[in-house]
């Protein structure tokens, strides 16, 4: 794949955005080693320069010590284990003996960019290629030794072993001669044959679990160069708005300030327009200092935003006429005009904080030749890019080191925080650490795009979907990062929304754009996560409406096993495979026994959907009485290919029905003013020990390609909730059907 | 002012520190001791736990002041290498994730621990909802208490 030297990108979608990197206005990244996303296309491999694999993916040292590099950020999703398990698989290594090591911001050999729940996906073929490659070298080193064939030869657990009595070489005695042997060709490279794997599909231990639970593991924030100083940024709190003037001089009296100043930030990655940073000895000193500064905000046309106002506006958009038609196949309108039984709801989704338990933070160093950085990055590329631009040096002259990340979701993909610390760190000659506050974080996020649906369809007398409808306005991420705020015709938004999987001639997908000046970006499964909730809920009320089972209505209209292309996905989309979806569908209910009957206030809820290229399905258990809700079991049935850790995908599919359950069940972030209501965790709740339900997780064994787990599980879990709801509460006089998120305590009063 | 305490078992003095700066920030930015999590400033995530004379306590809102000739425990306290029965079991069921809450957890698990070697779920409940997890481990944290619990018997 060529090198994109982009400047000024043009529209980015998630997808074109982590593959050729975001914009931060300094020219940027670039070659891909690995492709982002979750093709691995051995083809595109090829037209990458060769590698040497025995310096970029391994070292290995003369006393049999093996490093193996690790190209993609660690969040917490485990991938710090996962990746170098396929190195180590094809390298034949002793997995208690390995190390790992982050690799540097070096976009000629890496593709650094961490989302989209693509990493395992994207990098196992070209990963397992790098172990095999280095493997052959190191044979075809002992053999040269020993003047033997190499196919006399084989690789053992870190060493490579001949003939009978056996003899061996450690990779350390071979390393050096084996290093300078001709690369294969990635392309031909045997691979190991899956049956022999040993790592690969076994449950594995995370590598970074004891430095975690030792409390020595380093963290963005935990950066400490010599003659660290700290800042933290007073913000406009209205979106967007400006430093008018500010008086100094009482912050600058708090003991441990050392400066206060006036920063900007600007460009399509920017969270604000800057603000007055207050530079200090400590942390504390730098908030202290921060309360006593007096500045004076020009809040700009934002302050008049609110919630309340963009609610009206989205009801105002589905009333007014029909949207930009996204998918229309048949007749849609016509047949819901011509029947009597249509169905109709609207569904609501508020914006959503990411809230990393690691708040913001970058640690910048600029010197006058080189800059150095400590940056808890998802995108350490685009970072490298924003802190070449500030320091005026050639992005090769900035070394980014890519901590460990307390959580990520999407938030960290951003450089906004990065673009502080390089505008402070650019006044000071020493290494600055920009630290967000709970409340920074909370104000001035990129949140899940608040959005409004409007659903219409109708089963016919055979139970056949005659009709599917589904109006959406939201606020849209394109229409932030597009260059002037338009929305893409609705695809970005839409993704899965679109890909209905159930069978109908009528088919029509409309979208308005709605206006705010809140930022947005990619949260936790992106638009998946608003989709999955209005198509799992809409179909369910379908299914109500003709009297028929949930799950059997469901299987009925995906019909006969067959792929359906992804709607607006590109060439190398993987399809929807029907087959695969029912699959989960099936298991989830199996194990969830679907069909015992429960107790009248009990209720399950059944909902699948594909995202990610994987298939995750979720039955809820819950009990209801009137303002009280109990989830008593959630039972989830995962398809994601082949699986690297088994231990690792269970651990996001419970990470991500706790992240999904607390955006079903906690608080929306609101706007008032022209700026977010919610500003720590008194009013931003999140599901707590007490709160949280029982998991269970169902792997299905599959030899398809490994594709995403961080954030699959996500769109499944609130439809799946509302409709056990729905399903506890039928015997009620009035049946609870929740169709605004978050659900309110009175929603089932 | 100067303060004395007792951190993780040997003396400490701080010859000058302002006595309202809370304990977290001198653990983290005077001290350089890292464990020790920055979270919320309001004591409402538990990220920032550490034991003050074996009591879990929030840091982020206790004056160094008002720690003077106490004993303080912090993560790093509790073992040099991770032997301490609670991390143990933190690693063999793999509790973190992105783990930058887990120095808190431990902390506020061990806190239960002394005081209820042989806690029941509902002890769990009560003793660690104090502590957020945003990659929503608590399903691993429990059965890594009830691990440590049977390894202490």
């Amino acid at each position: 794949m060529a090198t994109h030297l982009s400047p000024e990108p043009q529209t980015l979608d998630r997808r074109t955005f982590l593959k050729t990197g975001a914009a931060g206005g300094a020219a940027l990244l670039i070659g891909f080693h690995l492709p982002a996303h979750a093709s691995s296309d051995p083809a595109q491999a090829q037209e990458k320069p060769p590698v040497n694999p025995l310096n970029a993916w391994v070292r290995i040292t003369p006393d049999n010590r093996v490093t193996l590099i690790l190209a993609k950020s660690e969040m917490g999703q485990g991938i710090m284990t996962a990746l170098p398990m396929i190195l180590a698989e094809e390298l034949y290594l002793d997995w208690d003996k390995v190390t790992v090591e982050q690799a540097p911001t070096n976009p000629k050999i890496y593709d650094l960019g961490t989302g989209g729940s693509g990493s395992v996906a994207g990098s196992w073929l070209p990963l397992r290629q790098a172990g095999a490659a280095a493997r052959e070298m190191l044979i075809a080193a002992a053999a040269k030794k020993w003047e033997v064939g190499a196919d006399t030869c084989k690789a053992q657990k870190g060493y490579v072993v001949h003939g009978h009595p056996e003899r061996s070489y450690s990779y350390g005695e071979l390393v050096a001669d084996a290093a300078l042997l001709p690369i294969p060709n990635f392309k031909d490279v045997p691979l190991k044959n899956s049956r022999d794997f040993t790592l690969l599909g076994h449950d594995t231990h995370r590598v970074d679990a004891a430095e975690k639970a030792k409390g020595t593991a380093k963290f963005g924030i935990d950066s400490r160069p010599a003659g660290l100083l700290y800042a933290v940024v007073a913000r406009c709190p209205v979106f967007y708005g400006k430093v008018a003037s500010f008086d100094a001089t009482k912050a600058k009296a708090v003991p441990g300030v050392r400066d206060v100043f006036q920063i900007e930030t600007s460009g399509r990655g920017a969270s604000t327009t800057g603000g007055v940073a207050v530079l200090a000895e400590n942390s504390w000193a730098a908030i202290q200092g921060r309360k006593a500064l007096e500045v004076k905000w020009d809040e700009g046309a934002a302050a008049k935003e609110s919630s309340e106002e963009l609610r009206n506006h989205f009801v105002a958009n589905a009333a007014a006429k029909p949207g930009s038609v996204i998918r229309n196949e048949g007749d849609a309108d016509a047949a819901l005009a011509a029947s009597a039984g249509k169905v109709e709801a609207v569904y609501e989704l508020p914006f959503a904080a990411h809230v990393c338990m690691e708040p913001m933070n970058c640690t910048v160093h600029i010197l006058p030749d080189r800059a150095e950085a400590w940056v808890p990055t998802q995108a350490p590329q685009w970072a490298q890019g924003v802190i070449a631009e500030a320091a005026k040096l050639p992005p090769e002259k900035v070394t980014v080191h890519t901590t460990l990340m307390g959580g990520g979701f999407g938030r960290r993909y951003q450089a906004d925080f990065v673009m502080e610390a390089a505008q402070i760190s650019k006044r000071v000659d020493k290494p600055v650490m920009v630290l967000w506050t709970r409340e920074d974080d909370m104000h001035h996020d990129f949140y899940r795009p608040a959005s409004y649906h409007k659903c219409q369809g109708i089963v016919d007398a055979e139970g056949n979907l005659a009709a599917w409808k589904h109006f959406q306005t939201s606020t849209s991420i394109a229409a932030k990062w597009s260059p002037k705020g338009e929305e893409d015709n609705g695809q970005g938004e839409f993704g899965t929304g679109a890909t209905v999987p159930y069978k109908s001639p009528n088919i029509r997908i409309e979208y308005t754009l709605a206006h705010s000046s809140a930022p947005r970006a990619w949260w936790r499964s992106v638009e998946h996560s608003s989709a999955g909730f209005v198509v799992e809920s809409f179909v369910d009320e379908l299914a109500a409406a003709a009297g028929q089972d949930a799950l059997a209505f469901r299987l009925k209209l995906i019909g006969d096993s067959r792929k359906i292309p992804q709607f607006g996905g590109e060439p190398d989309s993987l399809p929807l495979d029907t087959a695969r979806l029912k699959g989960v569908l099936r298991l989830a209910a199996e194990r969830a026994a679907w069909d015992k009957p429960l107790p009248d206030g009990e209720g399950r809820g059944i909902a699948g959907f594909y995202s990610f290229h994987s298939y995750v399905a979720a039955v809820a258990e819950v009990s209801v009485k009137p303002r009280d809700l109990k989830i008593k079991r959630l039972v989830c049935a995962v398809d994601c290919g082949r699986v690297v850790n088994p231990n690792g995908v269970r651990a996001q599919v419970e990470s991500a029905a706790i992240y999904a359950l607390t955006a079903t069940l906690k608080d929306p972030i609101t706007v008032e003013g022209g700026r977010v209501v919610q500003s720590n965790f008194n009013d931003y709740h999140m599901i707590r020990m007490n709160e949280a339900p029982s998991i269970e997780v169902y792997l299905v064994d599959s030899e398809e390609r490994p594709t995403g787990i961080g954030e699959p599980t996500v769109p499944v879990i609130a439809p799946a909730l509302c409709n056990a709801i729905f399903n506890a509460t039928r015997t009620w006089k009035r049946d609870v059907r929740i169709r605004r998120l978050p659900i309110r305590a009175e929603d089932f009063a | 002012m100067a303060i004395t305490f007792i951190l993780n078992g040997k003396s400490k003095t701080l010859p000058d520190v302002s006595p309202d700066m809370p304990l977290l920030w001198v653990l983290r930015d005077v001290l350089d001791m890292t464990g020790t999590k920055f979270g919320c400033g309001m004591a409402l995530c538990g990220a920032c736990t550490v034991h003050i004379n074996g009591a879990a306590t929030r840091s982020c809102i206790t004056p160094i002041s008002s720690v003077s000739g106490k004993h303080v425990t912090t993560i790093e306290g509790l073992s040099a290498d991770g032997s301490h029965p609670v991390q143990k079991a933190w690693i063999e069921e793999d509790v973190p994730q992105c783990g930058y809450c887990q120095s808190g957890q431990i902390m506020s698990a061990v806190a239960l621990l002394e005081k209820k070697p042989h806690p029941s779920d509902a002890d769990i409940d009560e003793a660690m909802s104090g502590n957020i997890c945003r990659c929503g481990t608590y399903q691993r944290i429990r059965k890594a208490i009830h691990r440590a619990a049977g390894a202490k018997a």
